[in-house]
Parts: C-alpha cells; sequence; structure tokens
C-alpha cells in the first residue's frame, strides 16, 4: 500500500529511473492498451464479413476461409484441412457436406473425391480485409451528402453558439446591471436539463416554426447552451478590469472592447467550447432523428443508424461508417489536443 | 467553480488564428450597427443588447419547452397540440408519486418511475466513487515526470471525443457471451460469463464504461489542479522527511480539494442524467436492473405505443427540478469555498 | 482555410435551399426502413416506375427503423411527415393513413390481394378503406439446427409434436452436444404469443375488450418460466434487456449454440448468408398446443399518409408497387414470405436463395396457410402492441427473478388498462 502511495505522491527528479517510475509506466501502459484497445477492435471489426463477425472466439485480424478453384467444378470451393484417419493432415477442398459427412477434393489431383467426417476438417483462414463493407454503403447511400450535411451543421452551429455564448458570458461578467441575477439564474438552473426530457415540445415549437426537415432545426436549438455561457463567463471574470477601463478612456465601443480585447483573452476557453460543441454537433442522434426525415438533409448519425432495422442490424455496414464518422473527430482531436488541455485546465467546465 | 487561473499569453496554432479571423470578420461586419446601437441607448443599456441574442434563444428553445412541459404534465391523453388535450389536474403526479413504501418500488402504482430512480441513484454512487478514484490515479502518475506525458494525456482524453452511442456498441461487442472478453476468459480455462444476465455485472459494466467514456475530461481538471501546488511544498516535506502516506492526506489532498470538489459535482450531474450510453449497452435490464431515470421518461415519451406525453413531462419536471436543487447546491458549495 | 471553409458553407447553404425547387413533376416521399436489402430492392423498383411515369418522382428516404417506430407517429401527429411509409405499427399509424379507393385504378383486386391484412391497417369501425399494402408479411416459426441433432443421434419430433415434445428433445441434444441454448425464443411480446395462442390464449373477450390473462395465456408463460428454470431456455435473451426492448438469438443461432430457434421468416434471407455451410440448418411447423399449431402473423406495410397533397400520385405509385408482378418480384429478391393473395397461391420463386433458404421459405409459406384466425384479430387489434409490451416487459421481470409471475400478470394488467385509458381522454 505505501508503495502504491509513495508511486503516486513522490515527485521524483530525472535521472536514473526509480522502480517506482517503472510502475508509472506500467499503469500507464495498461491504460493505452484499456483506452485504445476498444478502438482499434472497432476498427479492425469493420474490415470482417458478416459472417466472421459473429465468429466465436473471435479472430483480432479480419480472416475469411480461403477458397480455390478446382478444375472440374465451375464455383471456387472452400478449402479445408483434414485430419485423415491415418492421423496426417491434408488439404482438400470441399464439394459438398451432406449432413455429418463432407465430400472433398485434392485440388491437386481433382479427379477422385474423398468422404470425410464433418468434424475432422478445420477451415484454412486468410487474413482479408472486407473493403466491401466501406465501398457498397458509401455507394448506395449517399453518405457524402450526409456528411456535408454534418459538417455545415457543426461548423454553423459551432459558429452560432461561440457569437452568442461570448456575447452573453460578456455582459454577465463584465457589466453589473438590472436583472444580472436572474439571467444568472436562468443559465445555471437550465445548465443540467438534458435535451431527451424536453423533445416533444421543442419538436412542436420548431414545427411552428416551420423548420421541419430543415437543417436549420437541428442548428438553431442547441444553440445558446447554458454550459458555453457558464464557462466563458467564468473565465472572462478572471480579465483584469483594468484593461477594460483602459479602453473605455481611449473611447473604444463597447463591442470593440468585447471583440477585440475580451475575445481573444478568453482564447482558451473558447476553445474548450469549439471542441464540446463539434463533439455535441457530430454525435447528435435524437434530435436530428426527430425532425430531420428527408435524406438530402440527413446528418451522418441518422445515415449511420439506417442499418438498424426491426429486427436485423447490418452490423458489417453499421461498424464500417462508424470509423468513417470517427476519422474526423480524430483529426480535430489530433490538432486540438494540446489547446483542450490547457483550456479545461483554466476553466473546469464541461 | 472556475479554478481560476489568470489569462495566460494565448496558445498559437489552428484554432487561435481560425479563431482569430472568425473574430475579425464578425467585427468588421457588425461594428457599425453596435456603435449606432450603443450611441442611441447608452453604455449602461449595452449589456442587455449583449444578452439578446442569446436570451432569444434560451426563451425559444429552452424555456418556452419547459413551459409546454408543464401544460403537458397536467393534462392527458394522446394529442400532440397542448390545446387538444384534456385538463387532468395534478393526476399524472399523483400517479407517479402513489406508492406503499417509497423504499420499495414495487409497492408503487407506476413502479418503472421509482425503479429508474433507485437505479439512477445506486449508479450516482457507484459511478462518482470509481470516476474520482481513477481520475485521480491517473492524474497523480500524470503529475510525475514522465516521459511522453502529453501522449498519455491524450490516451486518457481520447473516449471523451466519442459519441455515447459508438462507445456503448463498441463495448456491448467485446462484452457479449461470443465477445472479446470472453475469448481471452475461455482462452485461459475460465468459464464464459454472462454479464449482461446477472444485475451486479451488468451495473459493474454501466459503471466501468462511464467511466472509461469520461474519465480523461476528469483526469485533466485534476491533473491541473496538482500541477498548480507550488513544488517548494513537497521539497520541504522531502527535507523533513515526511512520510508519503502524510504528503498525500496532508498536502496534497487538501490542495486539490476544490478540484476534487468540483469533479464530484460534475460527476454527480451527469450521472443523473445519464441515458444512451447505458440503454445501448445493457437495454437497461437484466429485469429492469439498469434502467434509469431518463431512460424511463423517454420511453413513456416515445417508446410506448400509446406515447404518453403527460405521464413522461410530470416525470421530467419532477427530474428537472431535482437536478436544479443539485445545481444551486453545487454553487453554494463552489461559493463558500471561494470565500 | 477560411475562404474554402466559407465556401463550402455557403455552397452548402444554397443546396439545402435549392433542394425544394426545380422540378416540374411532382416529387413524393417515402419513408422506408430496412431490415436487409429489401431498400436496394425497392430503390430500382421505383427507378422503373419513374421511367415509366415521368411526371413523378419518388425519393426514397431511408431512415433507422427508430424513426418510423418512435418518431414518425410525433410528426404525423404535428401534421408532418412523408406522403408514404414503411411501418410495423400498423394500428397506432392507421389514423393518418390515405384511404387510397377513390384514386385506385383497380381497387376490387388490390382489396382481393391484401383482404386480411388491411383489417390490421384501419382504424377501429372502419371495414372498407385501402390504406396500402404489405411489403411483407411474416409468420413467427421455429429454426432447428439439424446437424446438432444428427451429432446427438436423436430423432427430430414429428410435425405435429408439442411445445412440450420438442423441449424434451432440444434439451437432450443440447445436453449431449454441449450447446448453451437448447430452446431459444425472440424476445417479444409477439413471438411470445406465437406460443401463447397454441396454449389457448385470446387476449380479449367477445366485446373486444382486454382481456390478456387468461388460462391459456397462464399456461404459456408458466412454460416460458419453468423452461428458463430448467435450463431449457437461457436467461440471456428473456432476462438481459428491460421494458419492450427487442433480442433475438440469430447470432447464437449462426454460431451453433441454438439447437432450437422461435423467430420467423425475416431470419431466412440472414441465415443464408452468415451460416453458410457451418451446418444445416431447417425451418419447421410451428409446435402444437392444447388450442392450435398455430404461429403469429405480422409484418410490414407501405402505406399512403393523409397529409399528403398528391393522394392521386401516392395511389399511383402504391398500386404499382402492389401489382402482382411488381411485389413479386420484390418478395423474390428480399426472400419474404408474401404478403399477397393471389401471389401467394401463384407461388414465388426465390432464384437468389440457396436450397436451404428455399425450403425454409416453403415451409414458413405453408405455415400462412395454419394461422388461426385468433392470432390474426390479436395482430389486428389497435391495443394489440400495448399488450405485446406489457407482456414481454413483464415476463422478462419474471425471468429476471425480479417479480413473481403471479405479480406479473397484475402489472400487465394494470399496464394494459392504463395505457387504453390514457388514449381514450378526449378532450
Amino acid at each position: 500500500m505505501t508503495g502504491i502511495l509513495r508511486l503516486l505522491t513522490a515527485r521524483r527528479g530525472a535521472g536514473r529511473l526509480h522502480w517506482t517510475d517503472w510502475a508509472t509506466y506500467a499503469y500507464l501502459g495498461l491504460a493505452v492498451l484499456l483506452m485504445f484497445g476498444p478502438v482499434l477492435w472497432l476498427v479492425l471489426s469493420s474490415f470482417k464479413t458478416p459472417a466472421a463477425l459473429l465468429e466465436f472466439p473471435p479472430s483480432f485480424l479480419p480472416m475469411t476461409q480461403k477458397e480455390v478453384r478446382v478444375e472440374g467444378y465451375p464455383q471456387p470451393l472452400p478449402l479445408f484441412s483434414v485430419t485423415m484417419e491415418d492421423g496426417s493432415t491434408r488439404e482438400l477442398a470441399q464439394v459438398r457436406r451432406v449432413g455429418l459427412i463432407a465430400q472433398m477434393v485434392d485440388p491437386k489431383a481433382p479427379g477422385t473425391t474423398v468422404r470425410v467426417a464433418a468434424d475432422k476438417r478445420q477451415p484454412v483462414r486468410e487474413m482479408a480485409f472486407a473493403v466491401s463493407n466501406y465501398t457498397e454503403p458509401l455507394a448506395k447511400y449517399d453518405f457524402l451528402r450526409f456528411l456535408e450535411n454534418s459538417l455545415f451543421v457543426t461548423l454553423i452551429a459551432t459558429a452560432i453558439t461561440l457569437v452568442i455564448n461570448s456575447m452573453a458570458a460578456y455582459a454577465l461578467s463584465i457589466y453589473e446591471f438590472k436583472g444580472k441575477t436572474l439571467a444568472m439564474l436562468a443559465v445555471i438552473g437550465t445548465l443540467m436539463i438534458p435535451i431527451t426530457i424536453v423533445l416533444v415540445p421543442v419538436y412542436l415549437v420548431v414545427t411552428e416554426m416551420g423548420l421541419v426537415n430543415s437543417l436549420w432545426a437541428v442548428i438553431l436549438p442547441g444553440a445558446a447552451t447554458p454550459t458555453g455561457v457558464f464557462l466563458l463567463r467564468q473565465y472572462m471574470l478572471t480579465i483584469p478590469r483594468d484593461l477594460i477601463e483602459a479602453a473605455r478612456m481611449d473611447k473604444a465601443s463597447e463591442w470593440r472592447i468585447y471583440a477585440r480585447i475580451v475575445m481573444p483573452l478568453s482564447a482558451p476557453a473558447l476553445a474548450v467550447l469549439t471542441i464540446f460543441s463539434i463533439m455535441w454537433r457530430w454525435n447528435d442522434f435524437l434530435w436530428p432523428l426527430a425532425v430531420l426525415t428527408k435524406s438530402e438533409v440527413q446528418t451522418l448519425q441518422i445515415g449511420l443508424n439506417a442499418f438498424q432495422g426491426e429486427l436485423q442490424t447490418q452490423w458489417h455496414y453499421l461498424l464500417a461508417m462508424t470509423v468513417v464518422t470517427l476519422t474526423p473527430v480524430a483529426i480535430v482531436f489530433a490538432f486540438l489536443q494540446r489547446f483542450i488541455a490547457t483550456g479545461i485546465a483554466n476553466t473546469g467546465m464541461k | 467553480m472556475t479554478l481560476i487561473a489568470p489569462p495566460r499569453a494565448r496558445p498559437r496554432g489552428p484554432s487561435a488564428s481560425l479563431l482569430d479571423r472568425f473574430g475579425h470578420a464578425v467585427v468588421r461586419v457588425f461594428e457599425p450597427p453596435f456603435r449606432a446601437l450603443q450611441r442611441i441607448l447608452g453604455v449602461r443599456r449595452m449589456p442587455y443588447v449583449f444578452l439578446l441574442p442569446n436570451a432569444v434563444f434560451f426563451g425559444l428553445f429552452v424555456f418556452l419547452p419547459i413551459g409546454i412541459n408543464l401544460v403537458y404534465s397536467v393534462t392527458g391523453g394522446t394529442a400532440l397540440f397542448p390545446s387538444q388535450r384534456p385538463y387532468v389536474g395534478p393526476e399524472q403526479y399523483a400517479y407517479l408519486l402513489d406508492c406503499g413504501s417509497y423504499l420499495d418500488p414495487s409497492t408503487c402504482r407506476e413502479d418503472h418511475f421509482w425503479r429508474g430512480v433507485a437505479n439512477t441513484l445506486k449508479f450516482t454512487v457507484f459511478q462518482m466513487v470509481a470516476m474520482v478514484l481513477f481520475s485521480l490515479l491517473a492524474a497523480l502518475a500524470l503529475n510525475r515526470p514522465i516521459r511522453g506525458r502529453g501522449f498519455f494525456r491524450a490516451v486518457f482524453f481520447f473516449p471523451v471525443l466519442l459519441s455515447p452511442v459508438v462507445v456503448a456498441l463498441i463495448w456491448k461487442w467485446i462484452l457479449q457471451r461470443d465477445g472479446l472478453l470472453n475469448a481471452a476468459v475461455t482462452s485461459l480455462g475460465g468459464q464464459k460469463i454472462l454479464f449482461f444476465v446477472d444485475p451486479s455485472w451488468a451495473m459493474f459494466w454501466s459503471v466501468f464504461v462511464s467511466v472509461w467514456a469520461h474519465m480523461g475530461f476528469y483526469t485533466l481538471i485534476l491533473l491541473a489542479g496538482l500541477q498548480a501546488i507550488p513544488r517548494d511544498i513537497y521539497e520541504a516535506a522531502e527535507m523533513d522527511g515526511t512520510r508519503p502516506w502524510r504528503v498525500l492526506t496532508r498536502i496534497t489532498l487538501p490542495l486539490l480539494w476544490p478540484n476534487l470538489l468540483v469533479v464530484l459535482v460534475l460527476v454527480l450531474i451527469r450521472s443523473v442524467q445519464v441515458f444512451d450510453e447505458v440503454f445501448v449497452l445493457t437495454g437497461g435490464g437484466p429485469g429492469t436492473a439498469t434502467q434509469m431515470i431518463v431512460q424511463y421518461i423517454y420511453t413513456t415519451a416515445f417508446a410506448n405505443q400509446v406515447q404518453n406525453f403527460g405521464l413522461a413531462a410530470a416525470a421530467s419536471v419532477l427530474l428537472g427540478a431535482v437536478l436544479f436543487v443539485l445545481t444551486l447546491l453545487q454553487l453554494f458549495l463552489t461559493r463558500r469555498r471561494a470565500a | 482555410m477560411k475562404k474554402t471553409g466559407w465556401a463550402v458553407g455557403c455552397a452548402l447553404a444554397l443546396s439545402v435551399l435549392g433542394s425544394g425547387y426545380a422540378q416540374a413533376q411532382t416529387t413524393l416521399r417515402m419513408m422506408w426502413y430496412s431490415d436487409g436489402n429489401e431498400g436496394e430492392v425497392m430503390a430500382d423498383l421505383l427507378k422503373r416506375f419513374e421511367d415509366k411515369n415521368k411526371d413523378i418522382k419518388v425519393v426514397l428516404d431511408q431512415v433507422p427503423f427508430k424513426a418510423t417506430n418512435e418518431t414518425l407517429p410525433v410528426q404525423l401527429a404535428a401534421g408532418q411527415g412523408p406522403d408514404m411509409a414503411r411501418t410495423t405499427d400498423m394500428g397506432g399509424i392507421a389514423p393518418y393513413m390515405l384511404d387510397l379507393r377513390p384514386y385506385l385504378k383497380d381497387a376490387a383486386t388490390f382489396e382481393r390481394n391484401y383482404a386480411p391484412f388491411l383489417e390490421w391497417m384501419r382504424v377501429p369501425g372502419d371495414a372498407k378503406s385501402i390504406p396500402g399494402y404489405m411489403t411483407q408479411l411474416t409468420v413467427t416459426g421455429p429454426f432447428v439446427n439439424k446437424t446438432l441433432f444428427e451429432q446427438a443421434g436423436v430423432p427430430m419430433p414429428s410435425p405435429k409434436a408439442t411445445w412440450e415434445e420438442w423441449a424434451k428433445a432440444v434439451n437432450t441434444v443440447a445436453d449431449k452436444v454441449q450447446a448453451p441454448f437448447p430452446l431459444a425464443l425472440d424476445r417479444s411480446g409477439h413471438r411470445f404469443f406465437g406460443l401463447a395462442v397454441s396454449q389457448g390464449a385470446k387476449v380479449m373477450d367477445a366485446k373486444g375488450d382486454p382481456a390478456v390473462i387468461d388460462e391459456g395465456f397462464k399456461r404459456a408463460a408458466q412454460l416460458v418460466v419453468d423452461w428458463h428454470k430448467s435450463g431449457v431456455m437461457s436467461k440471456e435473451l428473456w432476462g438481459s434487456v428491460s421494458g419492450a426492448a427487442y433480442r433475438g438469438a440469430n447470432e447464437e443461432f449462426k454460431n451453433a449454440q441454438v439447437v432450437m430457434y422461435l423467430s420467423g421468416s425475416w431470419q431466412i434471407a440472414q441465415f443464408d448468408k452468415t451460416v453458410g455451410d457451418a451446418f444445416d440448418w431447417v425451418a419447421v411447423p410451428t409446435p402444437c398446443g392444447p388450442a392450435n399449431c398455430s404461429g403469429m402473423p405480422g409484418g410490414a406495410a407501405l402505406v399512403g399518409i393523409k397529409a399528403t397533397k398528391h393522394p392521386a400520385e401516392v395511389a399511383r405509385v402504391l398500386e404499382y408497387l402492389a401489382s402482382d408482378d411488381v411485389v413479386s418480384e420484390f418478395y423474390s429478391r428480399t426472400l419474404f414470405v408474401p404478403g399477397n393473395l393471389a401471389v401467394a397461391k401463384k407461388g414465388v420463386q426465390y432464384p437468389s436463395a440457396s436450397p436451404q433458404a428455399a425450403a425454409a421459405l416453403k415451409v414458413f409459406g405453408d405455415a400462412v396457410a395454419s394461422i388461426d384466425p385468433v392470432a390474426y384479430k390479436i395482430q389486428g387489434w389497435t391495443n394489440s402492441r400495448i399488450v405485446f409490451n406489457a407482456v414481454i416487459s413483464r415476463l422478462g421481470q419474471a425471468v429476471a427473478g425480479e417479480t413473481t409471475l403471479d405479480e406479473a400478470y397484475k402489472r400487465i394488467e394494470t399496464d394494459v388498462a392504463q395505457q387504453i385509458a390514457e388514449r381514450n381522454k378526449k378532450q
């Protein structure tokens, strides 16, 4: 126990590696496995054929049974490794199987067929990436359009969110005015209400505005996030007032102070909100499902879930398209990783 | 609630420059009208102008719906438009609150609601303990002078970006009878475990997957707190030969308390809202062992053939009230800390 | 970076705004969900229709099933929604359906071909309207892993065998070959009634009022609970998810872990693809109970929506799709059991199916004839889904050990009563 505590509390300098350093790396190594492993698993699985996906024990890499062309047979035949009665193993192609008996043929000597007990054969497998999981849905469905829609929603919504949230946050952090407490209470009170529980009323509002089946129906309702206002306001409170007073002395307009002084100084908090907004919008499913039904306005998440029917799920397509939707997020993350760290550290909000 | 740090030099990079340019464009467009408004209204009325756009959105898409929900909750039937729904008074609330004993959901008329409440409470407690523990461990490990800290930080944070549905799908795939984990268990000579048939396992994995998905975020908050602790305190302790346990309990944890509090409260509120992650993972089962309160509301309003907006609205009003109190409590606690 | 971003944004905005105009022809929207390849087949058929009818364009909006089941009713209630939709919740959507009769060229043929199923699409009291046609008739029934029977050396029970005889046989097989699921039943209220009807469950009384818990129902529920206790059924299906959530055993069946799987005709296409040569599987007639040997019918219909601005065009599209040749091709390519009486009588050829799948399709096709009138009546009742959901949700709790069976019976009755009462509350 004390060993662990030492590991976790001691701050050792650089130099020789102490055993606690090794233990730290071991802990972090385990984290790498646990955190990346499942995602890697998803990516590899997305290249499996529908049959291979359901296999047990599952293979890590996408494998399929090898097939060979044998003279005299029009179709390629599946290849098996067969344990013969004398104990030797041979690679045979299967012509057909009836009940527990398989009729097999040696690809090198296609003349004679051999009868083999079905449980004496093991499929010969080879690695094969089922790229068709990707190409087929991309060809059959308008995934490019879905991607455009998702991008449009994500970018425009994030821009609107940043502008109106930062304006509100600016008002709530820099000024003293009548009704400020009420406004703050409104923000805080709605901070934690999940959209799921007001879905029907919001749908009514959007319908009355005539926005159904327009991307604006997805963009507008979530634009004024209480979380964003709160996060930005908390950050803006830390901006020194002298700067603002000095600007007022210089006859800068209030808009100029907001746009040219407060906004640049709030960059880390804005970066955090950007990331979160992108994440929320990109991954949003339930709400778009309710308001977007026409295929030309559907987003990626809806397109993705169209592979889930009433009774069947087309897993191979679903997994492949999941990987496709993950990729942009991963790229954004790779670019903005550093900002997330500093931004969150300074605001402590999600 | 903020970990207040003075604004530092702006980080440079793609996002900053993009934001800058975007900002400049907006500034140029909006400058003249705002200048005019300021001339007419005066500086003192400007905050209202700045608040206005956000307030309009808020009113339309947050407060108006909450109001409609209140109307739903006192009306019945299946009509969508409030004007077509018959007034039933507090009937929906009475139906929800009709219980033999509040400690035993099976004595309630609407037992699913109370099972949801009980499960959400259980989930919240486990989730808070596990989340704080593991993100604290991770933050302490990341706070050491290790190689590749940025990389490891990214490792913890990466799952935060995944959508809840994707997270749950991945883990469901791994945990099912013929999944990766059972393949590992059987290859070690064990029996396959049916994780989603046992209520305890189902709850365990619900908590585990939530921690997996979100701990990166809380780790960063705690890491920020750790890095704000002045180094010389540790150096002094080391010179005094203070034992590691005392260093942790007497120095690190007390100084980290504000951040821990933020984490605790955020986890609390997120736990109460949990829905799609757990729903996709366990389907709320076995039985109703992981059916959460938001799932109940969603099912009542949508998934049931009779879409009972009234009952769902009543449940959401009750949930909203609880969340409001929790949020105020959080604010009160953090205010006191700041004082 | 910024400039291209804006350019893309503007282009998108324009394309979104622009998509509403342009065509001189009538554009119709069809909301469609898919279990398998039926979306592709429908797209093909629509293309053919458009070639012959240049004045109509049909846009196929493929959505998740969740959308047709959960959000479509809200959209319809708000006066929104498509011109046509594929739905399984026929009773629930019925009030919003368009009566095609005034617009059909040959309403009599339409009526004749789809007669028993049209009742499912009508609101109570309506005996005449024609809202749409069946894209798929489903029949519940069992699949058997024949290879496991052969390996165990156990003979398969005869076609008229009872549920108890089958349960005993599959249990013996499972013991011998170490299969974890002797008998698997989809976790679904609809499939439960495939068993319950054969035990004599009637669901409603002579007046048409709900009377779910009768002797037949209790016999079936007791069977299911006993099978879970004795290990004939695994808790993994019924005991895992909550509420009315569906859970099938198709993946387990594919891995040869299930000896007998009670599901339905819709599984055939998928088994044909995924099982491949791994083992022999057959469909067998539904086992018998004291009352009959009936399964449950079900399916999905493509219907017109009342709010459409182009009812005549909707009727033209649906009449084309529902015509014998076209619908026959649709069933044939999707491996669906025909939901059109004339086509069923003639028989559908399934050239894309393997001999195994074709044999199974024949078994299910023949099973349509042995469906008991009670089963039709239950399926067509407006409140059937309320009953299905309540039953599976409460029996699931009993199987998971959360409640007793008696408690479940009581809850089923109150659940059903409360929801029907809520539905009847009108201003």
